[in-house]
């Protein structure tokens, strides 16, 4: 222990003594070209881990989730623009991706001690799992789906009646958001009993 | 005569049988309906998959006591032990909300005509009774008419004095 602190002191001295070997051009300039290598490193590895590919290569996502969204209008349709799962579940700007990130570091824990490993414990788990998604994308207003659906450019005229009706009253007013009817649109619900609406 | 050569002589038999030619098709034209023409072992290929219709105007029923037809799309709806879709909008509070037709009082009941709290359990499966419709023609025509034709036709029938 003491010689860890001896280390760490020594190392401490380096760092706050200015540099005889090297000039300052050299260490600003070492200093900007690791910075362009370690950020560009981190973004590209956020990147990877926002890509539908590093979702289902946990058997959890790939045999539960992925499956039941491949049935849905976002997976396959007739235009071919489909949502994968980060599109829907990790918000877009930089600063909310983030914020996201830390809080899914929960999910490498239930990786790593099998939360949700069989079959039979996802389902023991999924009205939880399902009630945290509707809460989050009811305090950020749906904005994962606002992603891609943007009301100001919705066409009413082109839409059914019953949801020209919804759309033009509940949520033009701001009064319901995405989630409050569109719950189950992309993963199957849970036991819906004692669901406000259901 | 050698009693082994019986079996080839069945099966020479049995050749010129199946080689001679019957005098009735094998092969008979299947029955219209679904994919008319052709014949029973032809594949002739698929009709095109129609659309639900999504209209939401109510359709006449052919009799009082029909389950009405849907009158719009219920694709990718969930209804299953855990959730019911329909009912979010056709049970007796959300038929407030999204002014859609509520079911019926009798949904409410047990067979015993007892009023239950929430849907009964055997009318929980809207699909049994309730189908959407798509926009074909009927495959197979046929002559029904209803009560109210029936009666008009009575009515209107000259008087036998």
């Amino acid at each position: 222990m003491k010689s860890l602190l001896a280390l760490l002191k020594d190392y401490w001295g380096i760092l706050r003594r200015p540099s005889v070997h090297y000039s300052l051009g050299f260490l600003t300039l070492g200093g900007f070209i690791a910075g362009i290598i370690f950020w560009g490193g981190f973004n590209t590895a956020l990147e990877v881990t926002n890509t539908e590919q590093f979702c289902i290569s946990c058997h959890e996502m790939r045999d539960n989730v992925y499956v039941e969204l491949k049935d849905t209008i976002h997976y396959s349709n007739r235009s071919g623009v489909r949502a994968t799962c980060p599109d829907c579940h990790v918000p877009h700007q930089w600063s909310d991706k983030i914020a996201r990130k830390m809080q899914a570091s929960k999910e490498v824990w239930g990786k790593i001690f099998g939360t949700i490993n069989t079959r039979d414990k996802f389902l023991a788990h999924r009205r939880t799992l399902a009630e945290h998604e509707w809460a989050r994308l009811k305090a950020n207003d749906s904005l994962e789906c606002r992603n891609c659906h943007n009301f100001e450019f919705m066409d009413f005229t082109r839409q059914a009646q019953r949801a020209r009706q919804m759309h033009s009253t509940a949520l033009a007013s701001g009064e319901a958001t995405c989630i409050d009817c569109h719950k189950g649109i992309a993963h199957k619900l849970p036991d819906m009993s004692g669901v406000p609406g259901w | 005569m050698n009693f082994r050569l019986l079996p080839l002589l069945l099966l020479a038999a049995f050749g010129i049988a199946v080689a001679a030619e019957v005098n009735y098709p094998l092969d008979a034209p299947a029955p219209d309906g679904r994919r008319p023409g052709g014949t029973i072992s032809q594949s002739l290929p698929p009709p095109p998959i129609a659309n639900e219709e999504n209209k939401d105007l109510k359709r006449e029923r052919n009799y009082p006591e029909q389950p009405p037809t849907i009158p719009h799309s219920i694709s990718s709806y969930q209804l299953d032990k855990n959730g019911n879709q329909c009912l979010t909008c056709h049970s007796r509070a959300g038929s407030a909300r999204s002014q859609a037709p509520m079911i019926s009082i009798t949904h409410y009941m047990d067979r015993d005509g007892q009023a239950l709290a929430a849907v009964s359990p055997r009318r929980y499966f809207c699909t049994q009774c309730h189908v959407s419709q798509n926009e074909v023609q009927p495959l197979v025509g046929n002559s029904f008419e209803n009560i109210d034709t029936l009666l008009q036709n009575e009515a209107n029938a000259p008087t036998k004095t």
